[in-house]
């Protein structure tokens, strides 16, 4: 009989062995999935991680894909540690993109280089603006923040969607629904040319260093982590509740509204009904695949954004439907989460302990 | 049922229960080693030790909770595998825990019911236990809800669910820690009453002097071997002492008073309780002068968890003038208002409350001692956090590999000296304890003591609530009794006896103004 026991400490061991254990495992059950589906696994494996790689222009869209899913998962990790859930992280984008990108488009004609600052911000207050109102709801009326973030992002969404295909529709643009092109001096600057990789990487790199100094050094950051490991030890030393709640949600929101303006400000270009391929809520997987950890976050950022990536190139080169490319993602993911629970429990072999049926003393 | 009328030592008789070489190790300790031990039918049979002796392994080992590594056990002379409660509780052993398992909304008879086989537990089972109850001393009524019984009432329905079994060993779990002393004599005659009928008793204490009043044999653990048999009647408390700790025990210097301006006053608070089951506060007066120990007692779950909480502000209140500390009107502030103005507080609950589990003990000092210099500009300073955690494990010498040691790592009473050491070297001018020595050895007990009284000695205002009423007897100036939310005067130590106290604790009260 096998048994799961609780480790004394949390192995670090573990810690590292895990991922490699997840990457074993789910070797193993690709190679299962592709050879049922008639496809050479080592060309499945070779399609999914290695061809997105291949090319410059690959590592760009790697990194450009990976910008998002850091920023907002390093945002949401903040709150997670505290046991703020912010589910709403693409809701909270969608308005960042719609804040910043409304600056963009009322300063059409503007070259001025405020414009690009001026944006950023709008995308951060916009960010904020729209994950206050759970926090606000939490502290003030005890709502679930799981709820209403989640369901503001629909409001989100709607109310981008009403907006490009109405008020900020392009009027040169066939009735599509999309806003004017952004000017030049509102796009985020290239940085290596012939891809589409900007300025948005470094800048979300320096978020992601910011917020690993306020979690581990501020004590802001260690009150939020006392107050998602014990409550009670947290109202003990008095941390307030409230402020935890509010900061958690902020800083989640924030990280999200500046990745919501860096997409249309970068890739994108322009506002269209869909400002993101749903980076806010796969933003919650790459936070816990990277423990809720800055450093690890930026690692599982980029093993997602090379899903993305693989999974079309899989799509692409071997004709896989996308629903296997989507089991096989989640399969890894799975696997990853999964693995974790060795560093906190060891395997043991269990006695069967030996149960005696003839028992004295029966009346 | 038990023939009645067999004497209490049967020396030539099979041993009820007999344990050879038990064994029981876990990943990080041995918490048995080879331990025998024979309880004769009819015997009270003391299992004395520190926590942590191994005590509370071996009873569940007999109890089938937990399966021994090696060993044997002997049921009346024949070897016997216990797997699980249910087979213990075939052979005929019971037992009742130190905290108790019953639902609160039922009611005695159902709670009785349930853990009886179903074939015992049907229309006759009220009949049963109030024959049971009264034939031993024990008044029940079986319609009562659990949620409107005392702690020793509810103990009482634990031992008449063993009782109705018809045990053959009953194995009590520090059964007095919640009892008042009158409580506690009442508890003591039934045992007795039930070891003359043959009923072989464990029973699990570490306190001396209930061991030489009531056992006939004493087995002594020391970090999980055997390390001593007596007779406890012929042995006084220090020697009894001695065989648990190995050494002598150490006394408190207790010096005169130099009692102080009003430091801690609550003035008529009332306040009602949060949860269902708990305890509204009635008309609370209370002073506690700079260089003074006022001492708290009575019975857990008197309200004394809300009265700590309106005093460490973790619940803040209406009326700001409720709670004065050193002049200034404290009730609306919360917890670290309160510790910025010179409040320290020890919590009852370690794990959790008083320290976050995972964290390290440096961390653990920043969580209440940070206005000690241990941040700037909003910044930690790892090096003074880790200095003070070093220093308080120097000072209290507290057994952990260092500042880094995740606060679960630590032995209960090793973790409670780091707490309590975490506060007092935060110089308040205000202590609040909450069972300061609870779970800790009687060595770090007597060091805990002795800190309290020399912080007392340097014009510190203390507030200790306890359920050892010899601890209170032994280092308060003032005590009062807390009993349904309602707590009594402070009465001057020399003023007043254990017997009063005991009386104030089972509800008769006096109600007095504080300062």
């Amino acid at each position: 009989m096998l048994k799961l026991e609780p480790r004394p400490e949390p192995s670090r061991v573990a810690g590292w062995l895990s991922p490699l254990l997840a990457a074993a495992a789910t070797v193993v059950v690709g190679f299962i999935l592709f050879t049922i589906l008639g496809k050479d696994p080592w060309l499945a494996f070779h399609a999914f991680f290695i061809k997105p790689l291949a090319t410059q222009y690959g590592v760009g869209e790697l990194l450009l894909k990976a910008t998002p899913l850091m920023l907002i998962a390093v945002g949401l990790a903040a709150g997670y540690r505290a046991n703020v859930w912010n589910i709403g992280a693409e809701g909270q984008l969608t308005m960042g993109a719609i804040f910043g990108g409304g600056i963009a488009l009322y300063f059409q004609e503007s070259a001025s280089p405020l414009l690009l600052p001026a944006m950023l911000l709008a995308g951060v207050a916009g960010g904020m603006l729209w994950a206050a109102i759970p926090a606000f709801l939490r502290t003030r009326f005890n709502a679930n923040e799981i709820l209403t973030s989640l369901m503001l992002v629909y409001v989100a969404t709607l109310t981008l969607s009403l907006l490009v295909h109405g008020a900020w529709r392009d009027p040169e643009g066939f009735n599509f629904p999309q806003s004017r092109m952004f000017g030049d001096a509102a796009l985020l600057p290239i940085l290596v040319p012939e891809t589409r990789l900007n300025v948005g990487l470094p800048l979300a790199l320096a978020v992601v260093a910011m917020a690993w100094l306020f979690m581990r050094r501020s004590l802001a950051g260690f009150q939020m982590r006392v107050a998602g490991l014990a409550p009670a030890a947290a109202i003990y030393a008095g941390i307030s509740s409230r402020r935890t709640i509010w900061l958690g949600m902020l800083i989640g929101g924030a990280c999200a509204g500046l990745a919501g303006i860096g997409e249309v400000a970068g890739p994108l270009g322009q506002l269209l009904p869909s400002a993101s391929p749903g980076y806010g809520f796969a933003a919650i997987i790459v936070a816990f695949v990277g423990r809720l950890h800055p450093p690890g976050i930026v690692l599982a950022s980029l093993l997602m954004s090379l899903l993305y990536l693989g999974g079309e190139s899989a799509q692409v080169n071997l004709a896989l439907p996308s629903a296997v490319t989507g089991l096989f993602q989640g399969t890894l993911l799975f696997f990853l989460l999964a693995a974790d629970v060795f560093i906190h429990y060891s395997l043991r072999v269990a006695r069967v302990p030996v149960r005696s049926t003839r028992l004295p003393g029966l009346r | 049922m038990i023939p009645a009328g067999m004497t209490d030592t049967a020396s030539s008789a099979t041993p009820r229960l007999r344990l050879s070489g038990i064994t029981k190790a876990y990943p990080s300790v041995v918490a048995n080693q080879g331990i025998d031990l024979a309880v004769l039918p009819g015997e009270i049979h003391a299992v004395l030790g520190e926590n942590g002796a191994g005590k509370s392994t071996l009873m569940k080992i007999i109890y089938g909770v937990v399966q021994a590594d090696e060993g044997t056990i002997f049921w009346e002379g024949r070897e016997v595998a216990i797997a699980s409660p249910a087979d213990a509780r075939r052979l005929g052993i019971g037992m009742v825990f130190q905290h108790f398992s019953l639902f609160e909304t039922l009611t005695v008879g159902e709670n009785i019911a349930l853990a009886l086989e179903a074939d015992r537990a049907g229309a006759e089972l009220p009949a049963r236990i109030r024959e049971v109850s009264t034939r031993y001393g024990l008044p029940l009524d079986p319609l009562r809800p659990v949620y409107s019984l005392s702690a020793g009432e509810r103990q009482r329905v634990e031992i008449v669910r063993c009782l109705l079994q018809d045990p053959r060993l009953l194995i009590m779990d520090e059964p007095t820690s919640v009892l008042t002393p009158q409580a506690v004599d009442k508890l003591f005659e039934t045992l007795r009453q039930l070891a003359t009928e043959g009923c072989s008793i464990l029973y699990i204490s570490h306190k001396l002097d209930e061991i030489r009043s009531l056992c006939h044999k004493a087995t002594v653990l020391r970090t999980g071997q055997v390390t001593g048999e007596c007779d406890p009647r012929g042995e006084t408390s220090s020697s009894l002492a001695r065989m648990m700790i190995g050494s002598d025990l150490p006394h408190a210097r207790h010096r005169d008073a130099h009692v102080g301006e009003p430091t801690l006053v609550v003035r008529n608070l009332t306040l009602p309780a949060e949860d269902p089951f708990g305890t509204s506060l009635k008309e609370i007066d209370l002073c506690v002068r700079a260089g003074e120990i006022v001492g708290i007692a009575g019975v857990s779950g008197n309200g004394q968890n809300e009265l700590m909480a309106a005093l460490s502000g973790e619940r803040t209140l209406q009326d700001s003038h409720t709670v004065t500390i050193l002049g200034t009107a404290a009730g609306r502030l919360d917890a670290a208002q309160r510790r910025a103005m010179g409040l320290a507080f020890v919590p009852e609950d370690r794990l959790g409350r008083g320290a976050v589990p995972e964290m390290s003990l440096a961390d653990n000092a920043l969580l209440t001692a940070h206005r000690k210099g241990m941040v700037r500009h909003g910044f930690i300073r790892e090096g003074v956090t880790r200095h003070y955690a070093a220093a308080t494990i120097a000072a209290f010498g507290i057994k952990a590999s260092g500042a880094d040691a995740v606060a679960q790592s630590l032995s209960g009473g090793n973790l409670q000296k780091f707490i309590v050491g975490r506060e007092m070297r935060q110089r308040p001018k205000v202590l609040i304890a909450a069972q300061p020595t609870w779970g800790v050895d009687v060595g770090a007990a007597a060091q805990i003591r002795q800190a309290l009284l020399d912080l007392r000695d340097s014009g510190v205002a203390i507030l200790v609530v306890s359920e050892e009423l010899d601890e209170l007897f032994e280092i308060c100036d003032g005590l009062a009794v807390i009993a349904r939310g309602r707590l009594s005067e402070v009465k001057r130590l020399r003023e007043t006896s254990v017997e009063e106290i005991g009386m104030l604790m089972s509800g008769a009260l006096v109600q007095a103004a504080g300062c």
